[in-house]
């Protein structure tokens, strides 16, 4: 049976979902409608995943149908679904194609247990213990969305940008620059640390990462054990030419025992697109031919000792490994205090003893559980208020996003974060309940204010409240100053933003750890007394 | 001055004047000196129709706009807010306003403003955007720092330099089209105010005395003509405006060449005695144009 198809649909299928997925956090100028953002990641793993744990719904089974795939013909997801996969297919097809890389390619390798297990466990364990953030360090997706993010998205930016400026010297308008907040430097330097590594991998040695570090390759690879169809060499066609071998970016065919490793297959198909004699073919899990273990073990017996004296050893070690983990996991360690403005010393230093959450996140608990920063909200934010946190969440929360009024301030009608999170970190509520939503309460330092120490007339702050929480009072010499009803405050950091004193504010918002609702700021309509045939007042 | 140099500017005046170019160059200048009227305001009818009869009577726009000139358009379009809550200029003054410049025979009409929200937000969700775009305009981005340009104020006291709009710069009429508002800091906003939309920094002003900064810009940049749009006029919790309940409809419109004198009607208009809003004072002592009402010639229609 020759099927070549197979490779093609791969390829077409896989590039599909990479250029969709790509385009999302590339969208700098928010141009794909909001509602298409869930369609797009729907079938992601991880975000699914995590969303079905604190909202099983249709909306989150996604994971559940990548299980079943896997169940019913192996790791569909690490060759077609996953960016980070197609990712690692494009680094290699680039370096074949500026021949970087020598003809031989791939061969077959054996499976690296226990490096592959201890990953996994690191992830199991700690997600157990309390703490996403090694699921946030190596979920594929999500480090995908923080290499388009902090990577491709800026190059992109600064490619529109120097048309602009071309532009601009003709007198044209049409494309104009994006006003660029800059990158996080942190999540920069993670973003290419997994590029560097994950691309290094793939050039080397194909699929090596989504074999040893990805939890969602391992998982996967644990269920298409299992898998109804699996890919196995016909013995009667095969000539042990190895072909197919070499095409093998997953290292799992094992020409010489005509035997696939079908744990570490990422169903590729390019052992069908390459082999001369159709000696690939598909077989029913059910009776998967005890004839080819017996194969294996014959031909490595010393391999089976080793195997298991590792198994023992890894298991002890591991055990203190996850011990290890899982003590830090539950400490929770946290800077607690923030500088807001850490500069210079000034009059009145400004803590903040909670960071904000955005809009839709419920609490900092629900946000930090739940959120596998992939950082799409970061790209998408408008205003750029949302920037990945350093250690404001703690340790462990490095990475998670959070509301940066020192870059911007919520949008007062937006609330594009919930829309596209693919996660159930934030979730997408109505525009008025949004309006009403405290991510925390503006807090007025006096003795930094403007009108206070100048003796000058501001007002930024309360120009920017769009709930007028921040009115200005009068005060003394006709001046008027600020004053804060924090009932009204839904803490979208708008006045922080504009308050003009360096380097701390005079107005800052305190972060609700739980979000709260806001009260409507109700005042009696304008009366309409205007007699339009009066004369003027001058 | 001196004798040499009086000759050489007489010279080049006359010239000037003898040549037909003084007005197109000037037209600041050649408005005030074919215009009867310092100001004109105008109520009791729709923002368009108010405008027709208003320019009308300042000799149609053929006396700021001449043919083949540039001109940029500076609404207020700070907020990211629907027409109906009247914190941005109304979309359909702006558009008719364009359509005037064209008429007179303007080869470009830009419009642009340094929002407070996020840019495009604003220019699509004041109705801004699309009203300049089927009137032939064209929308510019005000958000990018590199589009603003440093200059000296000479005649500022607190604000010395400031980074402004390239449109603003290069066009040969600057149109200021404020919607009047009540204002936190500002007391009111109109017309100079409003070009607090065109500098990049808005911060220093606010360090820096915001009323003596607002007076000395308008020494910067006097604009041909300002038109405050009074329809709706937003009476408290202004600049944004919480809602519908903070608008008042005065059915109102002032426009002028002087934007002190603009102000200073709007004051009035607004219902806030001078005193209280000191940048118009300090505008009239820097003499970037006049408060004083009584002594101008204005023109009052009730529509």
């Amino acid at each position: 049976m020759k099927v070549t198809a197979f490779k093609k649909i791969r390829v077409a299928v896989s590039l599909l979902f990479f250029i969709f997925t790509l385009s999302l956090f590339l969208d700098y100028r928010n141009m794909f409608p909001s509602s298409i953002y869930s369609k797009i990641l729907f079938l992601q793993f991880i975000p699914s995943f995590v969303k079905f744990l604190s909202l099983a719904g249709l909306g989150a089974i996604g994971f559940l149908i990548i299980l079943l795939l896997t169940l019913f013909t192996g790791r569909i997801y690490c060759s077609s679904i996953c960016p980070l996969g197609t990712l690692q297919d494009v680094v290699s097809f680039l370096s074949k194609k500026f021949k970087i890389k020598k003809k031989k390619r791939f061969h077959y390798e054996k499976e690296k247990k226990w490096w592959r297990y201890s990953f996994f466990s690191l992830v199991v364990t700690s997600f157990l213990g309390g703490t996403i953030f090694f699921i946030n360090l190596l979920d594929p997706y999500s480090s995908f969305g923080k290499i388009s993010a902090h990577l491709f998205r800026p190059l992109l930016i600064t490619a529109n940008n120097s048309i602009a400026f071309l532009f601009e010297k003709m007198n044209m308008y049409l494309v104009y620059p994006f006003e660029f907040k800059g990158v996080e430097i942190f999540s920069f330097l993670l973003a290419l640390t997994i590029l560097l590594v994950v691309g290094y991998l793939s050039f080397a040695k194909g699929r090596l990462y989504c074999n040893t570090v990805c939890p969602v390759g391992t998982l996967l690879g644990f269920v298409s054990k299992f898998s109804f169809i699996k890919i196995a060499i016909d013995e009667k066609s095969c000539k042990s030419c190895g072909i197919c071998e070499r095409v093998c970016k997953a290292s799992c065919i094992d020409t010489k025992n005509k035997a696939v490793d079908f744990d570490r297959c990422v169903a590729c198909f390019n052992c069908f697109d390459v082999c001369p004699t159709d000696g690939m073919k598909f077989e029913y899990g059910f009776y998967s031919s005890p004839k080819n273990d017996k194969v294996k073990i014959e031909a490595t017996p010393s391999c089976e000792l080793n195997e298991h004296d590792e198994k023992v050893l890894y298991s002890k070690r591991n055990f203190l490994f996850n011990t290890f983990v899982y003590a830090v996991g539950l400490t929770g360690i946290t800077l607690s205090q923030i500088k807001i403005n850490p500069k210079k010393a000034s009059k009145v230093a400004v803590f903040r003893k909670n960071p904000v959450t955005p809009p839709g996140s419920k609490s900092r608990t629900n946000f930090t559980q739940n959120c596998t920063a992939c950082h799409l909200c970061v790209s998408v934010c408008p205003t750029q208020v949302l920037q990945p946190a350093y250690l404001e969440y703690g340790m462990l929360g490095m990475f998670q996003p959070r509301m940066d009024f020192q870059t911007g301030f919520c949008n007062f009608e937006c609330k594009l974060c919930g829309d596209v999170c693919p996660t159930s970190a934030i979730s997408s509520i109505s525009l008025e309940a949004k309006k009403l939503t405290q991510l925390g309460k503006a807090k007025f330092v006096k003795d930094n204010c403007i009108v206070n120490t100048e003796n000058t007339d501001c007002g930024a702050c309360s120009e920017h409240c769009p709930t007028k929480a921040v009115n200005m009072v009068p005060y003394k010499n006709k001046l008027v100053i600020p004053e804060v009803k924090e009932e009204f405050c839904i803490g979208c950091g708008a006045c922080e933003f504009a308050c003009p004193t360096k380097p701390y504010k005079a107005i800052y918002v305190e972060g609700n750890p739980k979000h709260l609702t806001a009260k409507i700021n109700k005042e009696k309509k304008i009366e309409q007394k205007v007699d339009y045939k009066e004369e003027f007042p001058f | 001055m001196d004798r040499r140099k009086f000759i050489k500017a007489s010279l080049v005046t006359s010239g000037a004047v003898a040549f037909g170019g003084y007005a197109s160059v000037y037209p600041f200048i050649a408005s005030s000196l074919s215009s009867p009227y310092d100001l004109v305001a105008i109520k009791g009818g729709e923002p368009e129709a108010m405008f027709d009869k208003a320019i009308a009577s300042l000799g149609g726009m053929k006396n700021f706009v001449k043919k083949n000139q540039k001109v940029v358009i500076k609404p207020n379009i700070g907020w990211d807010v629907k027409p109906e809550l009247a914190a941005n200029t109304n979309p359909k003054l702006v558009a008719r306003i364009i359509k005037h410049c064209f008429d007179a025979g303007a080869k470009d009409v830009y419009v642009f403003d340094h929002t407070c929200d996020n840019g495009s937000r604003c220019y699509s969700n004041s109705g801004i955007e699309r009203a300049v775009k089927d009137a032939g305009g064209k929308i510019v981005s005000g958000e990018s720092e590199s589009y603003y340009h440093q200059v000296d104020i000479k005649k500022g006291k607190r604000l010395t330099n400031s980074k402004v709009h390239e449109l603003i710069l290069e066009s040969d009429v600057f149109i200021n089209v404020p919607i009047l508002k009540h204002h936190g800091g500002g007391k009111i906003t109109a017309g100079m105010k409003n070009l607090m939309g065109v500098v990049w920094d808005r911060r220093y002003w606010h360090q820096n005395d915001l009323h003596q900064c607002i007076a000395d810009f308008a020494t910067f940049k006097k604009p041909d003509l300002n038109i405050v749009d009074a329809y709706l006029v937003m009476k408290r919790n202004g600049p944004r405006g919480v809602s519908k309940d903070d608008l008042l409809t005065l059915k109102s419109q002032i426009i002028s060449t002087d934007i002190v004198a603009t102000d200073a009607a709007a004051a009035k208009l607004f219902g806030i005695d001078l005193a209280d809003v000191p940048y118009i004072n300090y505008a009239d002592e820097l003499k970037a144009g006049r408060k004083d009402l009584s002594k101008l010639n204005i023109n009052r229609i009730i529509m």
